[in-house]
């Protein structure tokens, strides 16, 4: 039987607020009482930890971080969507829901994605409070652009740094409930195992990253919103420290981890150009509002993109989806720029890229206007390739950006173990097979501002009274098995370092469980990630000591982990027999090379159960109900 | 191309540093400064050596996590740019680079080119906030804010919080990074309420951290990776004074 996913009944727009008088309070004066943890404070954890706080209760936050200001979400550069309605173009709550739900391609729960649409409008009004700088018209309101895979202006952006922004407005809440001493922020500490008492999740064992002391840290609730797991693929847009072991270790202690093979390939990114690279970096989706994607029509055209003539350029997604056009969702624009170079009709020096053309818009609304709109990104991309797109079309190709999948999640945030909670990119809950742009951050601040607050009451309310102490043994247990693990790791002394052997894997994750696959391909990763397992075991090389700061072991542990989670991706894909969002399976496509679904076999969400490690995970279906939509075939022609 | 790269080792905060030098063959010019840094490090690692420590995460600009004085610039030679967007291709074959920690009292070492920043935590936490609860906003177009007053605070509020402006400057001033935050919150109306508190507290604090005075050299607005500008501080005195006297 599969876990109750707690999704309240009644009508669709109904269901959140009947849920939330359901749900149990804890009164005021009780609050002061729990002690909740939040691990990782980017936008969800530190929207979470400031809003607990403010509430009454006593919070523990963890970060590996020097500071909650350097959060991955910071990065996030386009914006927030909202059914705020103010260009009066006919945008709605039901209209978002209705676009995130067909932009996931009919993989995520009606409910979860409607309570997220419904929130989405209050998120802007706290961020505004808050003294976030939003861009505004002449007349002092706010202002919104159009995103993928909407027909509407919804998305509300802070130049190109509205993650930034966000997470400093988060960041500005959080501190000022640790100045009140109501969080207690525990900097550059790693959480590397859950505790679990009864089964029930009452607290953690970290590592502080300085001193290479282990601690145990208590409480009623344990909440992680450690963002994603897109660095198993060491090439991503991911910050370099973005990891997935605060998932997976949950997951090794009975969490059940949904949909890991979901994986959002953003289209935008500035193309691979050796191997040195460390990373990818994203140029954001709202550069194709005014940016026209083409490549030469003939094969190994190599004049300069400048003295191309017009006839002899296909703007392929124009002249394949007229009516979205370069605003198509992010997995169609990729998986049709990774067919063009397939096609031999790729650009620049490694044939591995596409145009990005800002010459029409220059023309049209001049250079100043560009400059007003993506100034930092055209800076940007300026200094990484040292080439100037206001002369010269830009050239991208797609990269791993965001992991839909994560750690499974009920209506309430709460995992398969009692008591542990998971937000953001770490959960699995809205996205489905897609994320659209400028979705992250809503989902963000959806889950710890506007819903974790309320939900996790329900479970505290039936804790009062309860006592957790560090002293008990399943603390000792837990440190003694991290201890083991590290010490372990050191001793290995072998030849090869943490990132030649990541980058090993980062290349049987892209080549087989990217952008397009199949079942071959699948095999091939599920057969060679337990041998590379088996070599990092044996023969990888960590300098330095267990109780100093010591950056290899960090990547060494994270590594790890990472070689446990890419096989259960491929399983995940293997099993999926059909092409959904961002899951292409090369076998599974219509006529027109688009995702074709098999909704009477795979409406479900995959949510897998660790065994031990010798036994494959068990598969759990959760079967995704709609009654609001219909479900067909996504057409964004 | 080769490099030989000059840096300070530091084992720990108790410990004294001091400059090595490592010479660095097969560099490409596209190769971002952290980049090279990896491939030494592997080297090092590989010959069973310590790794230099250096902070950096998102390798993009924005974090502020990255921050070090190259050839005695902070995040080197290029403007507004950090250190993780320098580019290899910003020097000479065969140069030394000479590698650095920022070096400030407020901001103790904790191993070779890290450095502790929690002083602007601190700072922050005295004021660099506008106090309201989750779920007490009203509509967000219920102030209308004149564009060029919210494109004023979008300049100041993006900041990152590198450190570079306190590590450039001669008397380790936080001035540029405290100016950029009450400016942001002075210039909206959303700020008002708590203005006088704010900049008098925030200013307190940067004092208590053992953060230096501004003596308006404007070293800090050259080497800021944002290009923060020093109309920020100008500000603030303004209204600093003006708490001070109402």
């Amino acid at each position: 039987m599969f876990p109750d996913s707690k999704i309240p009944s009644g009508p669709l727009a109904g269901k959140w607020t009947k849920h939330k008088f359901d749900l149990k309070l804890v009164n005021p004066s009780n609050k002061r009482k729990y002690d909740i943890i939040v691990v990782g404070t980017g936008l969800g954890g530190a929207a979470a930890a400031a809003s607990f706080a403010e509430m009454g209760y006593n919070v523990k936050a963890f970060s590996y971080h020097e500071s909650p200001r350097r959060a991955h979400s910071i990065a996030a550069q386009g914006g927030i969507n909202a059914a705020k309605n103010y260009p009066n173009d006919g945008d709605s709550i039901f209209r978002l829901f209705y676009d995130t739900i067909k932009g996931g391609d009919y993989r995520s729960r009606e409910a979860n994605v409607y309570r997220l649409a419904e929130v989405s409008n209050a998120i802007i009004d706290q961020c505004v409070a808050q003294g976030i700088p939003f861009a505004r018209e002449y007349g002092g309101l706010l202002d919104n652009r159009s995103f993928g895979g909407a027909q509407v202006s919804r998305t509300f952006y802070a130049r190109g740094q509205t993650g930034q922004q966000l997470l400093l407005g988060a960041y500005s809440s959080l501190v000022r409930q640790m100045h009140k001493g109501k969080v207690r922020f525990y900097p550059r500490h790693e959480m590397l195992e859950p505790v679990l008492i009864d089964g029930e999740a009452k607290g953690i064992i970290t590592r502080n990253l300085v001193t290479g002391e282990i601690s145990s840290h208590s409480a009623n609730a344990v909440v992680l919103a450690t963002g994603g797991y897109g660095n198993v693929f060491f090439l991503s847009t991911n910050a370099m420290a973005s990891n997935g072991t605060a998932a997976w270790r949950a997951y090794k202690k009975g969490a059940y981890f949904a949909n890991p093979s979901f994986t959002q390939i953003h289209p935008t990114c500035i193309p691979v150009a050796s191997n040195h690279q460390s990373k990818l970096t994203l140029m954001s989706e709202s550069l194709r509002n005014d940016g026209r994607v083409w490549v030469p029509k003939k094969e190994g055209d190599d004049r300069h993109p400048t003295n191309i003539p017009e006839e002899d350029r296909d703007y392929y997604l124009e002249r394949l989806y007229p009516s979205f056009g370069n605003l198509v969702p992010r997995d169609v624009a990729s998986r049709r720029a990774k067919e063009m170079c397939d096609d031999g009709r790729g650009v620049g020096p490694t044939k591995l890229a596409v145009y990005l053309d800002f010459k029409d818009a220059i023309n049209r609304i001049g250079k100043d206007q560009v400059t007003a709109k993506y100034g930092n990104l055209f800076d940007m991309y300026q200094q990484i390739t040292g080439e100037n797109p206001y002369n010269a079309p830009m050239r991208i190709y797609p990269a791993v950006h965001y992991t839909m999948g994560g750690i499974w999640v009920d209506y309430n945030l709460m995992t398969t173990i009692p008591g542990l909670y998971v937000l953001g990119e770490a959960n699995f809950s809205d996205h489905g097979a897609n994320r659209l742009g400028a979705s992250a951050l809503m989902q963000g601040l959806a889950d710890g501002y506007f819903v974790i607050p309320y939900t996790i009451g329900d479970y505290l309310s039936k804790k009062l009274g309860e006592k957790v102490s560090t002293d008990h043994d399943a603390f000792k247990e837990a440190t003694s098995n991290v201890n083991k693990r590290l010490s372990h790791l050191l001793s290995i002394n072998g030849n090869r370092t943490v990132d030649n052997i990541h980058k090993e894997l980062g290349l049987i994750m892209w080549n087989n469980v990217g952008m397009a696959r199949d079942k071959d391909g699948l095999e091939k990763a599920i057969e060679k990630i337990p041998t590379l397992r088996d070599e990092f075991w044996s023969n990888v090389k960590i300098p330095g000591k267990l109780n100093e700061l010591n950056p290899e072991l960090e990547k060494a542990g994270r590594l790890a982990d990472f070689l446990e989670l890419g096989e259960l991706m491929a399983r995940d894909g293997l099993n999926r027999e059909e092409s959904c969002g961002g899951h292409f399976r090369t076998e599974f496509q219509t006529e027109d090379n688009e995702a074709l679904r098999d909704d009477k076999n795979f409406t479900y969400v995959s949510a897998w159960e660790y065994k031990d490690d010798s036994s494959p995970p068990e598969l759990h279906k959760e079967i995704l109900e709609f009654e609001n939509v219909e479900l067909t075939t996504r057409s964004y022609k | 191309m080769k490099v030989h790269i000059k840096v300070w080792r530091q084992t720990n905060a108790q410990s004294e540093g001091n400059f090595s030098t490592y010479p660095l063959d097969g560099v490409s010019g596209d190769m971002s400064f952290f980049e090279m840094l990896d491939s030494l490090n592997d080297n090092l690692v590989t010959e069973g050596k310590d790794p230099i420590a250096f902070d950096h995460d998102c390798r993009e600009g924005i974090c502020g996590t990255c921050g070090v004085f190259i050839n005695g610039r902070a995040h080197g030679p290029i403007r507004g740019v950090t250190t993780c967007q320098l580019h290899m291709r910003s020097f000479q074959d065969g140069e030394t680079i000479v590698v650095e920690p920022w070096r400030a009292k407020a901001f103790p070492i904790i191993r070779d080119l890290i450095v502790n920043r929690q002083s602007f935590d601190r700072v922050m936490e005295v004021g660099g906030y506008i106090s309201i609860n989750t779920g007490n906003a009203q509509d967000a177009n219920a102030i209308p804010i004149a564009k060029e007053d919210a494109d004023a605070a979008m300049d100041a509020a993006a900041c990152i919080g590198c450190g570079a402006c306190v590590a450039t400057c001669k008397n380790s001033s936080a001035m540029l990074f405290v100016s950029a935050k009450v400016s942001q919150f002075a210039l909206l109306p959303q700020g008002q309420p708590e203005r006088s508190n704010r900049v008098k507290n925030m200013v307190d604090q940067m004092d208590e951290e053992g953060f230096g005075n501004c003596t308006n050299t404007g070293a800090c607005e050259v080497e800021c990776p944002k290009e923060i500008s020093l109309v920020n501080i100008a500000r603030m005195n303004r209204e600093f004074l003006k708490a001070s006297i109402i």
